[in-house]
């Protein structure tokens, strides 16, 4: 290898690249801003102030229960619950302005607490929802199931729906053959043991707490976000910031590769051919240069989250180091691969655009991978991206230690290995 | 100095190269000359060590070019067709990084950069972007570019494309120069008159194989005259063409284009021949035109067709 060619080289590839003022916006500026949108994003719900989710209720009862249902249902600060008639709630839902619609239809106070007890006939609450919310539909159905239990439960025990119901069910039970004549027994003493009880809390003494019964969640919960230390709270810039790092790095790393094939295109590549250098000075040098802009590109935009977002190597700074300049040779291999398969620098970016963004949406920077089905999860080890994205979770907000680096190290590295190897294999000398 | 024997190079069906083979002297300037698409640029790449033939042998000053990076190719400057030239960097940045590629730097890069910017005359626009320069002036930092490490054999494939004739003259005096320095040059070209201003001698090549390879002299003396008279009548001319053949000192006479196109070696006493022969017959001369033997006419003479049309 000639170092002089290659620093030469390596040198005009940086200076081409930083007086390229497009490219500089796009390898800088865009995925600062991009990452900055998603960061907010990502960052809102950690925070407790995720957007409520926008829902209709219509009464159709208008008894005590259901109001007192919907009254529940307004109170909780998951929901943005706004009464409405039938015929609005469905327009809003199919317009998208509500996400889901709860129906309380008639008699649906008396129906439930008679099927509380002896089961039969269910009082059927309708629920319109946007299909393309089902993730949301999940979370209403368990906020309606919590609150119809506790609302129904205390009046079928404390209210006047209940005291009718069960002298109603009393009266049943006499005669009723349906039961056999064990649970029948069993069942009159439970309803005559509700009644006593009822009417003892009636005459407790003032101040007392009788009164308000009913089943109520047997427990609470206590969230706790496991971030790397105890009073740090998780910083969705993190992840946002790896993710679209990763995306424009490799952007740029697709624009190496077509400067290769443009060079084809111009008399430059057989001026280059006809001075005494390898092919390991000509290729090495592009993807050194590649690597050192990937370098300098992570080096920017990780600067500008820490210092705007507060973003921090919480984990070992030697990992994260590691894995972005893995990352960064593979980026320099991934442009050689480019400009080795690349007929036309037309076509070759097309193309390589394309696989680009396939990559960057199955290594989880868009959408976490969690949320792919789990088929996915492990096909995506297979693409590069996921282990750079992870890496540099594991070494950013995950705080975890060099050693959780190596494998993406590792694994990156060797898809630059392969990529080179293929591109060194493939790449024409020689035009045909 | 530099040979090339049975030179042989196809791609797919075509055969671009058959069987070329020609010698340069030290300090000769060659032209190789012929239509587009006659395999000059293939044969070019293969001497500058582009292109590896399929079979036959390049040798400069007896040895051949082994790899990629073998030193032999240090002597050889190659200027491609195509511009060649970094349009975001400044002529100086593009001619340092080009000697670069050979090795030089420090002082002896400096020198070498100065010495291409003073022969092109680009000095005073050293630090500007390429992009800013006219076509002529990327032209001769397109040249310049490939003096920096003093090659022994310098190739220039058509250079002069594209250019206008100002910047045309200022690359020929560049050329010139080199000339009298004693610089061997390899210059493809289909210009003639490029051609005849500046090679010694002329390797005719078409169809991939060497029609004629000789001097200047020695090709018009292949012609059938020296000049050749271009006749405009009235009416046809073809059965005149058999008569004007027996006229004394008429060495051809055909019919191009409808008009008589007739070979003399004696300008003043065949065209007076001619015209006397003409008016003999009370054939009405309506335009008469001469001009010397050129390369044109020579490769016409060898191909049957026009150069600049085939």
């Amino acid at each position: 290898m000639n170092p002089t060619a290659f620093y030469a080289l390596f040198r005009k590839d940086l200076k081409l690249f930083f007086s390229d003022k497009r490219a500089v916006l796009m390898s800088f500026a865009a995925p600062i801003l991009i990452a900055s949108f998603f960061g907010f994003l990502f960052s809102g719900s950690s925070k407790g102030d995720a957007a409520k989710v926008p829902a209709a209720a219509v009464d159709l009862d208008g008894s005590a229960v259901s109001k007192k249902l919907l009254a529940a249902l307004a109170a909780d600060k998951g929901l943005d619950l706004k009464a409405e008639n039938l015929d609005a709630a469905r327009e809003r839902v199919r317009k998208g302005k509500a996400t889901v619609a709860v129906v309380v239809p008639k008699g649906f106070g008396e129906d439930a607490a008679r099927a509380f007890f002896r089961g039969g006939l269910k009082p059927e609450i309708g629920v319109l929802y946007d299909p393309s919310h089902t993730a949301e539909l999940g979370m209403v159905k368990g906020l309606l199931t919590q609150h119809a239990m506790e609302v129904v439960s205390a009046e079928v025990f404390n209210g006047e729906t209940g005291r009718v119901v069960r002298r109603d069910t009393l009266k049943e039970l006499e005669t009723t053959k349906d039961l056999p004549a064990g649970e029948r027994v069993a069942l009159k003493d439970l309803l005559g043991s509700l009644d006593r009880f009822q009417a003892s809390q009636s005459t407790a003494k003032p101040g007392g707490t009788g009164g308000g019964g009913g089943m109520s969640m047997p427990f609470a919960m206590l969230e706790s976000a496991v971030t790397s230390g105890d009073k740090i709270e998780y910083n969705g810039f993190a992840h946002a910031f790896a993710g679209m790092g990763v995306q424009f790095i490799l952007f740029m790393g697709i624009e190496a590769g077509i400067s290769i094939l443009l060079l084809r295109q111009t008399g430059l590549w057989k001026r280059l051919r006809a001075a005494p250098l390898s092919r390991s000075t000509l290729l090495g040098s592009r993807a050194a240069s590649a690597a050192a802009i990937a370098l300098i590109i992570l080096a920017v935009i990780f600067a500008f989250a820490r210092l705007v977002f507060k973003v921090q190597v919480l984990g070992s700074f030697a990992g994260f180091a590691g894995v972005c300049l893995a990352f960064a040779f593979m980026t320099g291999a991934y442009g050689l691969l480019i400009a080795a398969l690349g007929r036309t620098p037309e076509a070759a970016r097309g193309l390589a655009i394309f696989v680009t963004l396939l990559m960057v949406m199955l290594g989880g920077a868009w959408i976490p991978a969690f949320v792919f089905p789990g088929w996915l999860q492990k096909a995506t080890l297979l693409v590069p991206t996921r282990w750079a994205v992870d890496g540099l979770d594991a070494m950013t907000w995950r705080g975890l230690g060099f050693l959780d680096a190596l494998p993406a190290i590792l694994v990156l590295l060797g898809f630059a290995a392969v990529f080179g190897a293929v591109a060194v294999w493939k790449f024409r000398w020689q035009e045909d | 100095m530099f040979q090339a024997q049975n030179l042989k190079k196809r791609f797919g069906a075509v055969q671009a190269v058959d069987g070329v083979s020609f010698a340069i002297q030290a300090g000769e300037t060659v032209g190789l000359l012929g239509p587009n698409g006659a395999g000059k640029t293939t044969i070019v790449s293969m001497i500058a060590g582009l292109l590896t033939p399929d079979s036959g042998e390049i040798r400069l000053e007896g040895r051949a070019i082994a790899s990629d990076t073998d030193p032999v190719k240090r002597a050889i400057g190659f200027v491609p067709q195509d511009l060649a030239l970094f349009e975001k960097l400044g002529g100086r940045e593009n001619l340092a990084l080009f000697g670069a590629l050979y090795g030089l730097k420090g002082a002896e890069l400096d020198r070498a950069v100065d010495m291409a910017l003073g022969l092109v005359g680009l000095a005073d626009r050293q630090k500007d972007a390429v992009e800013a320069y006219s076509g002529g002036m990327k032209r001769r930092l397109n040249l310049a570019a490939a003096l920096l490490h003093d090659p022994k054999l310098l190739i220039l494939d058509e250079p002069t494309v594209g250019v206008d004739p100002q910047s045309r003259n200022a690359i020929f005096d560049n050329l010139e120069a080199l000339k009298q320095r004693g610089l061997t040059l390899i210059y493809t070209t289909h210009y003639m008159e490029e051609a005849e201003r500046l090679c010694d001698r002329l390797v005719i090549v078409d169809h991939g194989r060497v029609l004629k390879d000789g001097t200047l002299q020695s090709l018009y003396a292949e012609l059938p005259a020296a000049n050749l008279l271009e006749v405009e009548i009235e009416g046809d001319g073809a059965p005149l063409c058999e008569g004007l053949r027996c006229v004394a000192g008429v060495a051809s006479a055909e019919l191009r284009a409808g008009r008589l196109a007739v070979g003399v070696d004696n300008l003043a006493m065949g065209s007076a021949a001619v015209l006397a022969w003409l008016a003999a017959r009370g054939v009405p001369v309506l335009h008469l035109a001469s001009e010397r033997a050129t390369l044109e006419a020579v490769f016409l003479n060898l191909t049957g067709r026009s150069l600049r049309d085939a």
